[in-house]
């Protein structure tokens, strides 16, 4: 049997952000991006290129990282959802937070969303990361100011403090 | 000029029963969408010419991978992290894993689907050339009932392939034969991560005392599809590997290939990479390593 459960009118989707649950009145093509920012006012995540290459809409779908700009919002019906609002703990930076913030991680900001969960998930998989893990776990964020050095250098030192419970 | 979700439809029927009813219904009116690496980027730049789309993401019918013994039944709707985390598949077919790995970020590989990859046709796409070296088979699947091709021969020209509009892959089927092969896999491109391939190869053989027993040498971005260089493997095959036949092999290759200019590489620059990846392929399979 065919049961359409959505289609171009707009339809309630819900989903849990952040640890709490949300529903929206969207169309299903909406990208999760647009729906985060605009409807949720979580204006963490950016848009960069729009096209899943650079990596600053990032946010971690059912413990999965991913391009929010490449996520039909139906797609994220039922999903539990982390963006960078979520990440730290009692409104106090994380370590890795700190970490960024003490090695010069961020300069125009426009990444660091989706660097810092990255590189989040970077350590609960890899606590004490290698230089070339590192570069592989941010190879799909982009950078256009900081020439990287010292967002690695934050990482390596988070790494180090043992901060894998970032969230 | 970016596209109005206004203009779209998406459903998500959430069991492959569902979707593929929904095809038969209508065929080639709607086109699936599954972790929307390829067709949200279309969307965004106002080129998605479809606008019915089925979700396909996550059905558990598409994302397993099963492994039998004479084959390893790759879901359509696994993702390249699925592939990478694999322990078996990523033991016995290297250079899929391997393209797994410099395909995307991280977060394009937690969406992206080898499925996915292979609808999407691009000549340039990173695990191709490793389904066409492993000779993996296709199990397509419609209302009509299943089918299971060659994977070669699948792509028919430039972003043409022979799924009907009404079928889906359902699995990629990769038969347990190479574990005595040396496996090579080679991305040339501006970096691994987030470019595509210039020129990128996956290649197996065997050459026990120097001697090609069998070669498979498959090319991505080096035609209108990807390609299976059968005359360079036909001139190998029974061959003593040593300096002249490398010679010979990277002159039927560049004549073998037929790429383009485009903005990532030239056409040149193209042929001259196949050659020397052949060649040191060809070197890999002589002092006996693996390299991928």
């Amino acid at each position: 049997m065919i049961s359409p459960t959505h289609s171009s009118c707009q339809s309630e989707i819900s989903f849990r952000v952040n640890g709490e649950q949300r529903t929206v009145l969207a169309f299903p093509m909406e990208r999760l991006l647009d729906v985060l920012r605009h409807q949720l006012g979580l204006t963490g995540a950016k848009e960069g290129c729009g096209e899943g290459e650079c990596g600053s809409c990032v946010v971690s779908m059912n413990g999965a990282l991913a391009n929010s700009c490449l996520i039909p919002v139906l797609q994220a019906q039922g999903a539990t959802i982390l963006t960078i609002e979520g990440i730290s703990v009692n409104k106090q930076w994380n370590a890795l937070q700190q970490a960024f913030l003490e090695c010069n991680g961020a300069q125009c900001g426009i990444c660091t969303p989706g660097m810092i969960l990255a590189a989040s998930h970077l350590l609960r998989e890899k606590p004490n990361p290698t230089l070339a893990e590192i570069q592989e776990g941010l190879s799909g964020n982009l950078c256009r100011c900081t020439g990287y050095l010292q967002i690695v250098e934050a990482v390596a030192k988070a790494g180090a403090q043992g901060e894998t419970k970032s969230s | 000029m970016r596209s109005d979700p206004r203009d779209y439809e998406l459903v998500a029927p959430g069991n492959l029963q569902g979707v593929i009813a929904l095809l038969a219904s209508s065929p080639g009116e709607w086109l699936p969408i599954a972790g929307g690496t390829d067709v949200m980027v279309q969307y965004a730049a106002g080129k998605l010419s479809a606008r019915k789309l089925v979700s396909i993401w996550n059905l558990s019918e598409l994302r397993r991978i099963e492994v039998l013994p004479g084959e390893i039944r790759v879901g359509a709707g696994c993702t390249y992290s699925d592939i990478r985390k694999h322990e078996i598949l990523s033991r016995e077919f290297p250079m899929l894993a391997c393209a797994a790995r410099w395909t995307g970020g991280i977060a394009n590989q937690n969406r992206g689907t080898l499925g996915g990859n292979i609808v999407n046709a691009s000549p340039a796409a990173d695990s191709l050339p490793a389904l066409l070296a492993y000779d993996a088979e296709l199990i397509l699947v419609s209302a009509r009932g299943e089918r299971r091709l060659s994977y070669e021969g699948f792509h028919t020209n430039y972003k043409k392939t022979r799924i009907a509009p009404d079928e889906l892959i359902q699995s990629v089927c990769l038969l347990r034969r190479f574990s005595e092969y040396i496996h090579y896999a080679r991305k040339v491109g501006a970096r691994n991560a987030q470019a595509i391939s210039k020129v990128c190869i996956a290649a197996l053989g065997r050459a026990p005392g120097r001697t090609v027993d069998d070669v498979r040498i498959a090319l991505g971005s080096v035609a209108p599809v990807p390609l299976r260089l059968t005359e360079t493997e036909r001139l190998l095959n029974g061959k003593l590997i040593d300096e002249p036949l490398i010679g010979m092999a990277k002159k039927t290759a560049v004549a073998e290939v037929r790429p383009i200019d485009d903005i990532r590489s030239t056409a040149k620059y193209r042929g001259a990479v196949a050659a020397n990846l052949v060649a040191e392929f060809l070197n890999l399979l002589i002092a006996g390593g693996t390299r991928g």
